[in-house]
This record gives structure tokens, sequence and C-alpha cells, in this order.
């Protein structure tokens, strides 16, 4: 007798793990494909899955295997024209050998690299992997929903650890009440009366029978899950866009950005997006122009943070939104620039932004640059300053965003 | 017989299927197969999503196996091609156990379900059941707990030991996994429970011996002649040709652990062995069958013919055998030969011509089902072909045979279908399946284990074929298994040692 079961409500992931493995494996080439993605797309677009390559040989596994070369027979099907003793050219070049004999291989892709897509969650990973962000900031970051939970009433139903004492026993006290008063009310008229003692006691142990709790008598407390409230955004980035700002510090700038915004689209349901370049005049533009469309020209800061605080009285009222503003700079600054930026900063913008984070991408660690020296005076918890020379030090500028969020 | 009568007792119309139907058609089908005598495991016949069988694929079709990043690797490149339709999904998936597993897709249609229980559930099933090397090689009814407890002890160990230490000894035992089968020797069975209490009973032995103090003792004098006595012994006696089991028994540095995880893949090795030694005859024998049990139920009426055409278009799909030089040529398709083989057997038996009483005087006449089942249970595709390609067949086919030597500039045709070519053409053919071709053979020749432990292996070169650039990677990961220096011999039986390639473990490379 043949057993037929349906299998199909079976899990269907038996081989994440597996999968995990091989991705956890080739870490170091998949973290090069997601560094071409990163470059390759716009920031808004970061939060999704990709398309990824390894080079073939990276994960071929090798075996003891006959090669090329050598004497062998080889039998074919579908001969029409030879005879024996018939000569045939041997193809050219490549192989040399037969075609496709028994165990020829198994790479027969013809593709140079192992191509297929990652996950959303698994592009993030290895997105953040490089930034060393630590788990905290990647769970919040990674939830998309947060949710509150909030008190509901009470439910017949659910854990002992959420049941309600009072309410229970309110009801009990209720049940009782309704069950007993008219065997009691009965048992004064026949007490009154000088009943049978008999039927006295019956009553009296049915009164007795009543019990004191009862399951129906069981109350929870009731807690529903609720979104948090939604709210929009709007996240600033002002960038200086001279020559001096090389294809690295970009990348940079770009990952740094991308993280904020990450962080602000799982906080806030809308996120609108503002580039602010400059040079010595600041435009806003497009985030394609904005990464990568090349400028010549000086340096003036001021510039960029007048747009910036034009735009937030047109557009974006700081009653209506939450302004974050981020800045990339390689610090240059000439004159009275920096410290007019400054005060302009601190007096004008700081105090209508949630938060406004400075990013520094000088050509040496060490030496201090003229903005950086002016924003060093900013004393204002909202603002944030960080060098960055390597990506892991992306993160560390926005760590302190990130746990007064976790907190 | 009217037709109308005829159609009464057709099972189902359309592709339609639903639980019942399946319980129906499998009955039908085993009876006509009892008819035919066909002995089988019993069915478990398990119906799954496309992505469950894309999940089957990648454990090489064990319905369980351990953690290990190419089985991911394999999912990854099943599923990308799956999405992007660059492949199909098999039919069917059928595992050798007992009782036997078969899948059917959730999406065939009722005519390919009928397909897939009789091709899987009773072709292969039989195959599995009768023919020898399954019978000597694997243990159906102990493989699916073996896998369970290889799952489970594979776990630990990377919770005791870290998943990179486990996953190096893994991939170190799968790049030599096509040299853990002894050919020769029948291995004993498995049994998951046995294995576990065997692995319980060394450690506990082990632990009640341990005592300190007799490392103390002075060693005596005669101990120490009889050891450089022991030093001229060349070890092993014989070459050993089952590398995986050469290394769990003597590699000098591995961990108890680490030599279970060998034993583990030399197992899986093991009950792998037998299905690439009769890919012809178990492909031939289950298309022979379905092929069979589908049409006799159409000669009884208990299907329309709509279910056989269906049948048919998919059938003829399966066996076809583009020529040499036609579009998707990749070599001898096996389930072609196979079915054709299995089919002139049949045909020899039952019409033979004045060709097959010469060539084939002893199974003339006879009953085919029981030549038909001697030959399954008696052969691999290596002596099945040397024994039974009838000439009529490599008419058929087209066959014929090219020599490639390194030092001609010409490929030269030695053989075709002809009365000369007949016999060259199916020992050359036989041999093509004989497993030295497929892979090297590489043996054990030395372990130095009174010197400086190194093993030396021995590549018997064939007819100068080379071994692939793969080699010293293979040779990497067996060292790192050994723990100490690798030398192969590459071995020509004219010339003898032609070449050496030597390894270090990772620890000692310059």
């Amino acid at each position: 007798m043949s057993m037929i079961i349906d299998r199909r409500l079976n899990d269907r992931n038996k081989n994440a793990t597996n999968r995990q493995r091989f991705i956890r494996r080739y870490k170091a080439q998949l973290k090069r494909s997601v560094t071409d993605l990163v470059a390759e797309r716009s920031i808004t677009d970061m939060g999704r899955g990709g398309e990824v390559g390894i080079p073939v040989k990276d994960i071929s596994e090798p075996r003891f295997r006959v090669g090329q070369g050598g004497d062998r027979d080889m039998v074919h099907p579908g001969n029409h024209s030879f005879s024996p003793g018939d000569l045939i050219e041997k193809p050219q070049g490549g192989g040399g050998g037969g075609s496709g004999q028994g165990g020829g291989g198994e790479g027969g892709d013809g593709q140079d690299n192992f191509m297929f897509t990652l996950s959303k969650e698994e592009f993030m990973n290895l997105f953040f992997d490089d930034l060393e962000l630590p788990d905290l900031a990647r769970t919040m970051l990674g939830d998309a929903h947060q949710f509150t939970m909030r008190r509901a009433g009470y439910t017949p139903s659910g854990v002992p650890a959420n049941l309600s004492v009072r309410r229970s026993l309110q009801n009990a006290m209720a049940r009782k009440i309704a069950l007993a008063s008219p065997l009691k009310r009965e048992l004064r008229e026949l007490e009154a009366a000088g009943g049978d003692p008999d039927e006295i006691q019956a009553l009296k142990d049915r009164i007795e029978r009543i019990p004191f709790l009862d399951e129906y008598d069981l109350r929870f407390r009731h807690k529903v899950k609720e979104p948090k409230p939604i709210s929009r955004a709007v996240m600033f980035c002002l960038m200086d866009v001279s020559a001096s700002m090389s294809e690295q510090k970009k990348d940079l700038a770009k990952r740094f950005f991308t993280l904020l915004y990450l962080f602000l689209s799982r906080k806030y349901e809308h996120v609108d997006l503002i580039f602010i370049r400059h040079t010595s005049n600041a435009e806003e533009v497009d985030e394609d122009a904005f990464f990568n469309d090349p400028q010549t020209g000086g340096t003036v800061v001021m510039s960029a943070l007048n747009l910036m605080a034009e735009i937030i009285e047109e557009r974006y009222p700081s009653s209506e939104w939450n302004i974050y503003g981020s800045q990339v700079s390689d610090g240059d600054a000439f004159g009275s620039d920096p410290q007019r930026s400054c005060s302009r900063l601190s007096k004008d913008i700081l105090p209508l932004c949630r938060y406004f984070a400075y990013v520094e991408v000088p050509d040496s660690p060490t030496s201090i640059t003229p903005l950086a020296a002016a924003y060093s005076q900013i004393q204002n918890s909202n603002f944030a300053m960080r060098t960055v020379m390597h990506r892991s030090d992306v993160y560390p500028v926005l760590r302190d965003l990130f746990q007064r969020e976790a907190a | 017989m009217t037709i109308e009568a005829k159609a009464d007792r057709v099972l189902s119309r359309g592709g339609d299927w639903d639980f019942d139907l399946l319980r129906t058609y499998d009955a039908e089908i085993r009876a006509i197969a009892e008819e035919f005598e066909l002995d089988t495991y019993p069915n478990q016949i398990e119906v799954i999503a496309s992505e469950q069988m894309l999940d089957a694929y990648a454990s090489v079709g064990l319905p369980i196996s351990y953690t290990h990043w190419s089985y991911g690797k394999e999912f990854i490149r099943n599923e990308e091609a799956y999405r992007r339709g660059m492949r199909g999904l098999a039919y069917e998936l059928v595992i050798n156990s007992d009782p036997c597993i078969a899948y059917l897709m959730e999406d065939n249609s009722m005519p390919m379900q009928a397909l897939v229980i009789a091709h899987a559930c009773y072709g292969h099933n039989s195959f599995f059941k009768g023919n020898y090397l399954f019978k000597q090689w694997t243990s159906a009814d102990g493989i699916v707990d073996y896998m369970v407890f290889a799952k489970n002890y594979i776990f630990s160990c990377e919770q005791k030991y870290g998943i990179d230490k486990v996953e190096e000894t893994l991939d170190a035992c799968h790049a030599l996994m096509d040299h853990g089968v002894d050919r020769f020797h029948r291995p004993s069975p498995l049994s998951a429970q046995e294995e576990q209490h065997r692995q319980h009973e060394r450690a506990e032995h082990a632990r009640k011996q341990f005592d300190d103090i007799w490392r103390t003792l002075p060693r005596s004098a005669v101990d120490a002649e009889e050891k450089t006595a022991k030093k001229r012994n060349v070890f092993p006696p014989e070459p050993q040709e089952n590398l995986l089991y050469f290394i769990e028994k003597y590699s000098p540095t591995l961990e108890t652990w680490q030599r279970e995880i060998v034993r583990i893949v030399r197992k899986l090795a093991q009950y792998f062995y037998p299905q690439g030694m009769t890919k012809v005859m178990n492909e031939g024998w289950a298309t022979f069958w379905h092929y069979t049990l589908l049409n006799e139920m159409y000669d009884r009426g208990l299907v329309d013919e709509g279910f056989m055409f269906e049948i048919l278009q998919s059938h003829t799909n399966v066996v076809m055998q583009p020529g040499y030089d036609q579009r998707g040529y990749s070599g001898i398709n096996p389930y072609a030969l196979g079915f054709a083989m299995f089919k002139d057997l049949r045909r020899i038996c039952e019409h033979p011509d004045a060709e097959d009483r010469e060539w084939f005087p002893d199974i003339v006449d006879k009953d085919w089902r029981q030549v038909l089942d001697f030959a399954m249970r008696n052969y691999k595709d290596e002596s099945f072909i040397a024994q039974y390609l009838s000439p009529k067949l490599i008419r058929e086919f087209h066959l014929f045979a090219i020599a490639d030597e390194q030092k001609a500039e010409h490929y030269r045709v030695d053989a075709i279908h002809n009365e000369a070519g007949y016999r060259e053409v199916r020992r050359k053919l036989s041999r093509q399946y004989n497993r030295d071709i497929l892979v090297p053979d590489i043996q054990i020749q030395r372990y130095e284990h009174m010197g400086d432990r190194s093993l030396v292996l021995r590549y018997n070169r064939l007819r100068d074929r080379p071994l692939t650039d793969d080699a010293t990677e293979v040779l990497k990961h067996l060292s790192c298994l050994w723990g100490f220096k690798v030398t192969m011999e590459i071995f020509d039986e004219k010339e003898g040692v032609v070449d050496k390639m030597e390894v270090l473990p990772a620890g000692q490379r310059a």
C-alpha cells in the first residue's frame, strides 16, 4: 500500500541556512559587489535587494578529475557519413578535446560570474557590515515598522501574566451576588415563615455551592499593537563639490547620507530629500547631479546654509516637518566664511533642526581645518561632528542619534 | 470490446488531479506492476510545491542533510536558473530509501502524475530494491535516520568547535568524496543508533583507560628494537583506494570529531556510488516501465487518448537522442540508451530474428520478464552494455567510435555500425561507463609513519591523460586532513613515475 502525503504546507525554506553559509563564506567578494551597487544606486533605493556576482572560479569545488590531453576513445551517436579509417579535423584552439564527453565537468553555464540576487535583508546586512554597524543599530534599521503596545480594556482570555486580579474578583463578586440573592431572599422568607428545616438547610447548601471564582470571571488586561505615530521628515544633504572632493570622498559621503536616510525612513513614513551642493555659491540639484556632476570653483559654505534656511522657510515649516541636516565637506573654507557659517548654523538653523550632523573628509586626519575649528565651538546636543577617513568611521557620527532613539 | 464499453472504465479525463485520484491511479498502476512481478519497497508519495522541489535538488536529493555552503550554492544556482526560466524542474525526484520516497510536483497534470508514479514508484523503486550494487552498497532502510544523525552531529560539532573549523573539514572531505568508496569490499550496513552507540563507547573507553602514570615509565630496549625493525616496513602493505577511509583510520593529526565527519562523508559517498554506476540502467529501467505500465493501462481502457498523447509527448522528449552534430547534443542520453536497450531485450525474447539468435542464443525465446529481471539485478552500466547492446541498436543509434590521440593530427574513425564494427563499438561504449574513465585512479602508496609522517599517493595515469589543475587544490585539502606533507606521484605503466606533486599543510607552506 502506498502512502500519499501532502507536503505542500511544510516549510519551504529548508535551505535558508545553507544560503546563509554561502553568503558568509563569500562575504569578501559579495561586499565588493555591494560596493558597486552602492555607487550606482540612488540613496532612496538603497533599502532593496540587488543582483550580485562572484567569479565562478572562486566558488568551484575542486575534485580529482581527468583533464584534456592524452589518448581516448569516444563513442558518439548519429553517424551519417563516416566510414572506418576516416580522419576528422581536430577543432582548433581552446579545448582541443572531444565534444562534451561524459564527465566533462559541471561549469557549463558559460558565465564568468555566478550571478544571483541578494534579498533586501542580505543586502542591508552586507552594507551595514561595511559600516561596522553595531547590532542595536542594525535591528533598529532593519525593523520596517515600529509599534507601541497600548492598553485596550479587558478580555476574557489571555496569558496568566496579564491577569487582572481586581477585575476578575469584581466579576466573581457580581456573579455571586447575582446568583445568591434570589436564594437568599427565599431563605429569608422561609426563615421568617418558619418553614421546613430541611428545605432551609438545602437552600443554605445551594448558596454554599456557588463557586468563589469561576472561569468566566477571569479578565485579562488587553493590549493592542499600534503603529507609532507617523509623521514626515525632511533631510537636507549639503555637500561641498569643489574640485578637491575626490570620488573616494564622495563615496564616503554617499554612505553617510544613505545611513541617515535609512534611519529616517524607518522612523518617519515620509522622508523628503533635499540635495544642496555648493562651491562658491549653492544650488539645489537632484541626486544624480549631486553625486556625479563635478564642479569647479571656490568654496563658500555660507551659501549652502543660506539656501537651506531659505528652503526651510519656504517649504518646510518646522512646525509641520522634522528637519534633519547633514553636511559633508573636506573642511576647506576661507576668510570669514567659517566663522559666519558657524554662527548662522547655530543661531538660525540648529534651533529648527531635530539633528544636524557634520562630516569632514579631509586629506589628512591630523590637520585641523578652518571649518572644523569654527564648528567645534558649537555647543548643542543636536549637533554631531566627526572626521571620517574610512567607511567604519561613518557610523560613529550618527551614534548619538541612534542611541538616543534606541533608548 | 466496443468503444463505449472501454470509455466506462476510464479513471479520469483532463489534467486535474486530487488526492483520491492519485490513490486510484496508484492502486491501478500497482496492480499492473504486480502482474509484471515488479518487486518494490513500499511507496511514500509526497506532493510538494515547486520551491520545495528546489530545496530537494540542493541536498543532492536527500530529504535531509547537514548544513554546508555548497548546498546553498546549488540552491541559489537552481533557484536563479529557474526564476529566469533557463531551466524547468524535474517532474519527479525519488530517493533510494525504504519506504521509497518519491516527490510529485503539485503543478503536474494528472497524466504527468501517473507517469511519475509509474516511473519513480515502480520503476526506480524496483531497481533500488533489486540491483546488486544498491543491495550491497546502500542501506535503504537506514539512510534517512543516518542523515538525521549526521545533521545533528555536524550541528553539535559546529556548536563546539566553530563553524569555520567544521566547514574546513567538510570542504576537504567533499573534495575527496569520489575517493571514499570501497569498490571491492562490501560495507557494513548503516544504523544511526549503532553509530551513536559506537561513538559513545569509543569516548568512554578512552576515558576509562586514561592513566597519566604510564607516560612516565621508561621505554624498554626491546620496544625500541621492535620499532626500528618496523621502521623498514612499508605501510600500508597494499595500496589503498579508499582515501577517506585511510584518513579516518590513520591520519596522525585529526581530532576524533573530525574523524567522525570524514566517516559521515564517506558513508554518503558510499550511498551515492551505485547511482553513478547505473545511470543508463536505472533510468532505462524506470522509463521502460512507465512506458510499459501506462500502455497496459491504455490497452485496458483505464485511460483515454488525451492522457496517452500527453504521456507520449513527454516520453518522447525524455528519450530523445540528438546526433553528435545536432543542436543540444551533450553525450549519450542515458534515458534514450537505457530505454532502447530494455525494449530491445524484450523484442529479442519475443520476436528474435536470425541476427539475435546468433548474438544472444541464450535469451531468445525465453520469458522476457525473467530476462529483464535478471539483467536489472546483476549488471551495472559497463557490463550491461557489454553484454546486451545489440547490433540492431548500434545501427539505430548510428553509433561510431573515434580515437583521439594526442600525437595524431586528426581524430580517427575506428568503427561504425557495420558487421566489422559492432563488437568494437560495443566494447568502447561499455568502457566509456567504466568508473576509471570518469574518476581518476588514485591510491595511497605509502605512509611514512616512522619517518616524516608524509603520505604518498599515486595517480595511475591511463593512456597519458593528465589531471586537471584542480588536483593541487585537492591535495591541499588532503594535507589539511592529514596534517603533514602529501606527495602525489604520477605513475605511467610504461615509464614509471613521471612526475611528482608536493603539498605541505597550510601552517608549513612558505
